[in-house]
């Protein structure tokens, strides 16, 4: 009889088992690497001839994106949408090679919920301790303990979110500000926000986001062929033709099993207790499977202690468990590393081929043309130098191709910029237009040429002048 | 209600309802978090309800309470009243960060002389942008957007041709206190061939074609105290900044529209009839006396035109 519990809701608050191995290993020096990115970086300094002293910095108001010595402007964005195709073709590319290993090694739920286990573990103990916990009545050890650990939890997803806050502004005087209740409200609100998203998640969703809630899980399955590597139960040489055993009595001995019928598969059960969404590996590969390769580490231990050869469970392709060969080079893994590939080189050059000087002159249209007492005509232009190097520069603006022409800028013939900064100006241009030519609209350039500064080359706008 | 009801197979609570003998209906409470943010939201409404407008009552509504937004209003004084976001929007609009920005800027371009504004780009590209949208407010219905202005009825700001002068100091002034434009109707002192000659050789002071005879005619009407016209308009013909007379030596007409005429018959048609006509015009004030605008939005409109137009030489 099925119980009402097993019918209303899914069996929650899973306890995996702690392990060794190389990929526990992995994980945790993969773990060590995101953290000590995501939260020291906001602190790292970084010397500017202008703008802030911090190394990566999102300043909104301001308009400026600084990474290291990259300065992004608004008009920079695109990149933004470059970079996102190039991480969703890459985790394509990956997930046909081999499957969901972003899941079990980079993902944010998968990387804090193991930091959350690390603090529970550390309070509470291992698996057996913390199920016996649970088991336990509240009393004074139970309420320390449980206490402790969501309180570890709720530091360290405030600490999250205030992290996150540090990205968008200077993060010695944002922290001061958060202490002493003077940052802006975006701050608190960001904080708290991704406080208590981090700590629902990581803390009580758990596994449930990789196996309910996340929408990557639904279709990675499509990106799976029998070629891509994946976590797989060799089960050929664990059930053998009679089953899997426990290593009792004569069944210890692998020659006796095998004799009997019997695979290499002791069933211990360690690989499904190491798992952190409750997979038994041994059914086959499952949705909730992240690819984390825990219980590779688990099976190997075991098979180490027994002395036989590792790799009951292991990464290899449907076809690779078969005994075929694993085809590497296919249409679906070509097409999405071309496509990692192209995006890479488009993100690259695009960024090293940024222009650090911009120019544009949009005509006044209203009056589109003056007549001015001697008979000339005049057009009026606003031009808009935007020096994007960290170099003060000096400029000349002059007009190509428009012989007759004289150009006006006010006091402005010699542009001076300061580092990181635009300027706009007012540009007449005034014309004589000669009797016998009827031409409305005539087409010229304006040229700025740097005298000074970072940029050597000259910009050239092409430009129209109209006449009545 | 009386005990539940189980189902035997699975001993989950069932609602009662049988149907088709065996089809039953499970009686899944909500999961508990669920039905607490279900709480939540029912909490959030009415605290919504308590802090913002929300009911109407009759006439009225209800303003909502702890949710005051202070603004100035156009005529200066504090307003405080319950949120809307007619007042939201007046006091980002004074109090946001562009608002401020622009406040700062204002302030800093009330304190320069015309040479700075003109001499600091920053400053130059301010009043352009605060600048167009003032002219857009106070003068584009006349002068037209622009400020390309409608011949015979408004003059063109942006070439480089003024009436009452263009120097900074000038234009302020025509601002601040407005112009009354008038030349006399002719009608009475002219006869029509007399029309004829002084129009011709007012068309031949800025290189038009014109009858020769009827030019020499014209000059000594124009030049003599039968026309009187070199009193205001100097015997050059090059008008007079004190008297807003118009310089008729050079190419543009601000009253006949002659770039409109095609043939040499209709642009002389067209200057006579301004003579027999006369010219009255005038410019409203802008200073406290009329438009009330501030010294500073004065500034602003002086040194954006002194931009916009044409004149080089101050
Ligand atoms: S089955 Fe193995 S690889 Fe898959 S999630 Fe569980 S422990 Fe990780
Ligand atoms: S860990 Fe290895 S030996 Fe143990 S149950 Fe899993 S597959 Fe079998």
């Amino acid at each position: 009889m099925m119980k009402t519990e097993a019918v209303i809701e899914p069996k929650s608050t899973l306890q995996p088992r702690s392990v060794e191995g190389r990929f526990r290993n992995a994980k945790t020096a993969i773990l060590v690497f995101a953290y000590a990115v995501f939260f020291l970086l906001p602190w790292l300094r970084w010397e500017r001839a202008v703008g802030p002293d911090q190394a990566v910095l999102f300043d909104i108001p301001g308009r400026r994106y600084y990474i290291f010595d990259l300065v992004m402007h608004a008009q920079d964005i695109f990149w933004l949408t470059a970079l996102l195709f190039l991480a969703a073709v890459l985790l394509f590319f990956v997930t046909t090679l081999f499957g969901r290993v972003f899941c079990g090694y980079f993902c944010f739920q998968t990387l804090w919920t193991d930091a959350f286990r690390f603090f529970e573990k550390f309070i509470q103990g291992d698996r057996v301790a913390r199920l016996r916990l649970d088991k336990q009545p509240w009393n004074a050890e139970k309420i320390l303990k449980k206490g402790l650990t969501h309180l570890s939890w709720l530091a360290l997803a405030l600490w999250t979110g205030i992290s996150f806050a540090l990205y968008w502004g200077d993060a010695f005087e944002l922290t001061t500000a958060f202490f002493t209740g003077t940052a802006p409200s975006a701050m608190y609100g960001t904080a708290i926000i991704l406080m208590s998203t981090t700590y629902l998640t990581a803390g009580w969703a758990k596994e449930h986001v990789c196996l309910h809630m996340c929408p990557y899980s639904r279709f990675q399955s499509v990106m799976f062929d029998q070629d891509t590597v994946i976590v797989s139960y060799d089960a050929k040489r664990g059930e053998g033709s009679t089953g899997r055993v426990k290593p009792i009595k004569d069944m210890r001995d692998q020659q006796a099993r095998q004799s009997a019928g019997h695979g290499d598969c002791v069933d211990c059960g360690l690989c499904v207790q190491v798992c952190p969404t409750g997979v038994d590996i041994r059914k086959g590969l499952q949705i909730g499977c992240i690819h984390c390769a825990l219980c590779i580490d688990a099976c190997d231990g075991i098979m180490d202690k027994q002395g036989w050869e590792r790799g009951l469970i292991r990464y290899t392709s449907e076809h690779g468990l078969e005994g075929k060969k694993t085809k590497v080079l296919k249409l679906r893994t070509v097409g999405y590393g071309l496509a990692t590939l192209l995006a890479t080189i488009y993100l690259v050059w695009s960024i090293g081929n940024s222009k650090l000087l911009e120019v544009t002159a949009v005509q006044i249209r209203s009056p589109l043309f003056v007549q001015l007492s001697d008979g000339r005509i005049q057009n009026s232009f606003e031009v808009k130098v935007n020096n994007k190097s960290m170099e003060a520069g000096r400029y000349q603006l002059v007009i190509d191709n428009f012989p007759g022409a004289e150009l006006e800028l006010g006091q402005f013939s010699d542009i001076q910029l300061k580092p990181d900064s635009s300027i706009r100006i007012l540009a007449k241009i005034r014309y004589t237009v000669p009797p016998d030519d009827t031409q409305k609209n005539r087409e010229f350039q304006f040229r700025l040429t740097p005298l000074e500064g970072k940029v050597k080359e000259s910009v050239i706008i092409p430009s129209h002048f109209i006449t009545p | 209600m009386a005990t539940p009801v189980k189902d035997p197979l699975t001993g989950a609570e069932t609602t009662g309802h049988v149907w088709d003998e065996t089809l039953q209906e499970f009686n899944n409470p909500l999961p508990r978090w669920w039905l607490w943010t279900f709480y939540g939201t029912i909490i959030f409404a009415i605290v919504y309800w308590i802090m913002y407008p929300s009911w109407p009552i009759g006439k009225s509504y209800l303003k909502g309470v702890g949710n005051e937004i202070t603004y100035k209003t156009d005529a200066g004084e504090e307003k405080t009243t319950h949120w809307n976001m007619r007042a939201l929007l007046a006091h980002d609009m004074q109090n946001g960060e562009s608002a401020l920005k622009q406040k700062e800027y204002l302030e800093k371009v009330g304190a320069a002389t015309y040479e700075q504004i003109a001499a600091d780009a920053d400053m130059s590209a301010f009043v352009r942008s605060y600048g167009v949208g003032m002219f857009g407010d106070n003068c584009a219905a006349c002068h037209q957007s622009g400020g390309q202005g409608v011949v015979g009825m408004y003059p063109n700001l942006v070439d480089d041709d003024w009436l009452w002068g263009g120097d900074t100091q000038t234009i302020e002034t025509t601002i601040r206190n407005g112009r009354l434009g008038y030349m006399p109707a002719f009608s009475k002192t002219f006869d029509e061939t007399q029309l004829t000659q002084v129009a011709s050789y007012v068309l031949s002071l800025s290189g038009e074609e014109a009858d020769a005879a009827a030019v020499a005619e014209g000059q000594k009407i124009f030049q003599g105290e039968t026309g009187g016209c070199y009193m205001c308009h100097t015997s050059e013909g090059k008008g007079m900044y004190a008297q807003g007379a118009a310089n008729l030596t050079d190419k543009i007409w601000t009253v006949a529209n002659l770039p409109a005429a095609e043939t040499t018959q209709a642009k002389l048609d067209a200057v006579k009839a301004v003579i027999h006509n006369g010219v009255k015009r005038q410019m409203p004030v802008f200073g406290k006396d009329g438009r009330n605008l501030s010294d500073t939005e004065i500034k602003v409109l002086t040194a954006y035109l002194q931009q916009m137009s044409s004149e080089t030489a101050q």
